[in-house]
């Protein structure tokens, strides 16, 4: 169920993007809207994110084309939370980095709130697989750091917003400590304060909890949840993880890998607030073996 | 525990008082090999203010070489990471300098340089550049590839790269490559003195063991060794002190 083709379903899904602006929170059947308003709403209101036949070609080491993504269409609406799952080499981290705007597609075009990507905007924040902090920065400093790196100074505001902020993701008692002295997942959840402080429109992850262990993946995925409960967020979520994918997403977006193509994208209907009671709902162990299937078909691994 | 922590200056003790009785049973004359006893004995013929004065004509030279190096390679790595195009250019450029023998250069850069300090402030720059300049390259490109992409996602001015993320990155290979730098001054130092000069340590080994007064060269040596050993040990401490966060936990 809730399984379109590619083409119809960036139809389908814009309505729900635009409709979640609206409301966020109660976000959960977009099957349900009518196309007419979408479509009205369409003009007044652009999605969040955009990719029109995207086609991006690197050149490796030895100097032979490596084609990473091809003709991929992709639309994600305002506070839609996007995975994107598929084999190693389906390009996903490669659409993070179109997305960001610190690649420029080959050919076709990237667009953010339906202005086309040139450049690094500064209502996207990333979050990568490795925490990447600091370590000579204690905790608070850390958080702030991308305040001080592009303007110089951290203003008193932005110091107590970081604490803020760290108390919501319960590492408020650490501030003062250096990032060595917390745990792997501790410090996952200082870069995802890090991404927070900047207060994005539009959040990229990037396999943010793949070098966790299983329970703290849990724990961070349901904390998440709750922080974008309170502040919706757009979000795009690269991940291995077909559980995560399934507890955290609105669409999944499944990847065939080189070159890199958008093979399927499937509407999750779990119902919301979701938590870690969502995973014993049989429609969710039905999915994800669906889901599965789909992505070790393809790539030749099952 | 207690016995390791006495362990270097036991041996040290020990390696003294053998090569003294070496030297008693076997009564091997001064001219050749010099008691322990006796170098500290021909020290004290020397006046102190000699000593000091060589020392500091040496030291002088040591110090000034290698900071200038030091000066010029941070940046010169930095702008060796910045542009391939530089790389390109001046790294091999660095090899060859590498290359030449600098006991070899010394004489012919006496001669077009003069026999003042100039000369062996080059001489000590030389041996010191290209540890300096390579370590502080790789250490420079050994910043996350994440951070790099936050840096530039969020459109900082490039200087910050490199003041914020790259360079706090490159201080353990700045502060490696700093350790074997200030060594190879003193060896500078002393092969510049060797070709040109009329003070320092260098000098004073040249012209004792020209009269056979090996008791003084051999201190001359001892002091070269502290020198470098202190100099060491001042790197070290500045590691310890300001960058504490960049070396290995102990656990």
């Amino acid at each position: 169920m809730g399984l379109f083709d590619t083409g119809r379903m960036i139809h389908r899904s814009i309505s729900p993007g635009v409709a979640t602006s609206l409301s966020a929170p109660g976000y959960a059947q977009p099957a349900s809207t009518q196309a007419p308003d979408a479509t009205v709403l369409r003009i007044s209101t652009p999605s969040a994110l955009r990719f029109q036949h995207v086609t991006h070609t690197f050149i490796s080491s030895d100097r032979s084309a490596i084609t990473a993504l091809s003709d991929v269409n992709l639309e994600v609406g305002r506070t839609e939370f996007v995975s994107i799952i598929g084999a190693s080499g389906c390009g996903k981290s490669t659409i993070l980095r179109l997305a960001s705007g610190l690649l420029a597609p080959s050919s076709g075009e990237v667009s953010v709130f339906g202005l086309k990507v040139t450049e690094p905007r500064n209502d996207i924040a990333l979050v990568f697989q490795r925490p990447t902090l600091l370590p000579w920065l204690n905790i608070a400093d850390n958080v702030t750091f991308p305040e001080r790196h592009t303007t110089g100074r951290v203003t008193r505001e932005t110091a107590d917003r970081a604490l803020q902020i760290l108390d919501v993701v319960g590492l408020r008692d650490f501030a003062q400590k250096k990032p060595s002295e917390l745990s792997g997942g501790m410090q996952q959840r200082v870069a995802i304060a890090r991404a927070l402080l900047q207060d994005p429109d539009i959040l990229l992850m990037d396999e943010p909890f793949s070098a966790l262990d299983a329970l703290t993946r849990d724990e961070l995925s349901v904390e998440l949840l709750g922080i974008l409960d309170k502040r919706p967020k757009t979000v795009i979520f690269v991940t291995h993880s077909i559980q995560e994918a399934l507890l955290l997403s609105d669409r999944i977006v499944v990847m065939s890998p080189r070159p890199g193509k958008v093979m399927e994208t499937i509407t999750v209907p779990l119902a919301r607030p979701r938590g870690l009671d969502s995973m014993l709902d049989p429609l969710f162990s039905e999915m994800a073996n669906e889901i599965r299937s789909k992505v070790f078909t393809r790539s030749g691994k099952a | 525990m207690r016995l390791s922590r006495f362990a270097p200056a036991l041996t040290l003790i020990s390696a003294l008082l053998a090569w003294q009785a070496i030297c008693v049973v076997f009564s091997v004359p001064a001219y050749i090999l010099p008691r322990p006893s006796q170098v500290v004995m021909a020290a004290t013929e020397v006046p102190i203010w000699t000593w000091l004065d060589n020392i500091g004509a040496t030291l002088e030279i040591v110090l000034a070489g290698f900071c200038i190096s030091f000066a010029i390679a941070i940046p010169l790595a930095m702008l060796l990471v910045n542009s391939p195009l530089l790389s390109s250019t001046i790294v091999p450029l660095l090899v060859v300098i590498q290359s030449t023998p600098i006991v070899a250069i010394a004489p012919i850069l006496v001669v077009s340089l003069g026999a003042g300090a100039l000369p062996r402030t080059v001489i000590t720059c030389l041996i010191t550049f290209f540890p300096l300049v390579i370590a502080t390259a790789a250490g420079l490109r050994s910043a996350p590839a994440e951070l790099i992409e936050l840096s530039e996602s969020l459109k900082a001015p490039r200087f910050r790269q490199y003041t914020q993320i790259r360079l706090p990155y490159a201080v353990p290979h700045i502060i490696g490559a700093a350790k074997v730098a200030v060594t190879l001054a003193v060896i500078g130092a002393v092969v510049a003195e060797f070709v040109a000069a009329d003070k320092g340590l260098g000098y004073m080994i040249l012209n004792y063991t020209a009269v056979f007064k090996l008791g003084r060269a051999f201190f001359a040596l001892i002091v070269l060794l502290c020198i470098s050993l202190s100099l060491y040990q001042v790197v070290a401490l500045i590691e310890r002190t300001f960058f504490s966060w960049s070396l290995p936990e102990r656990r």
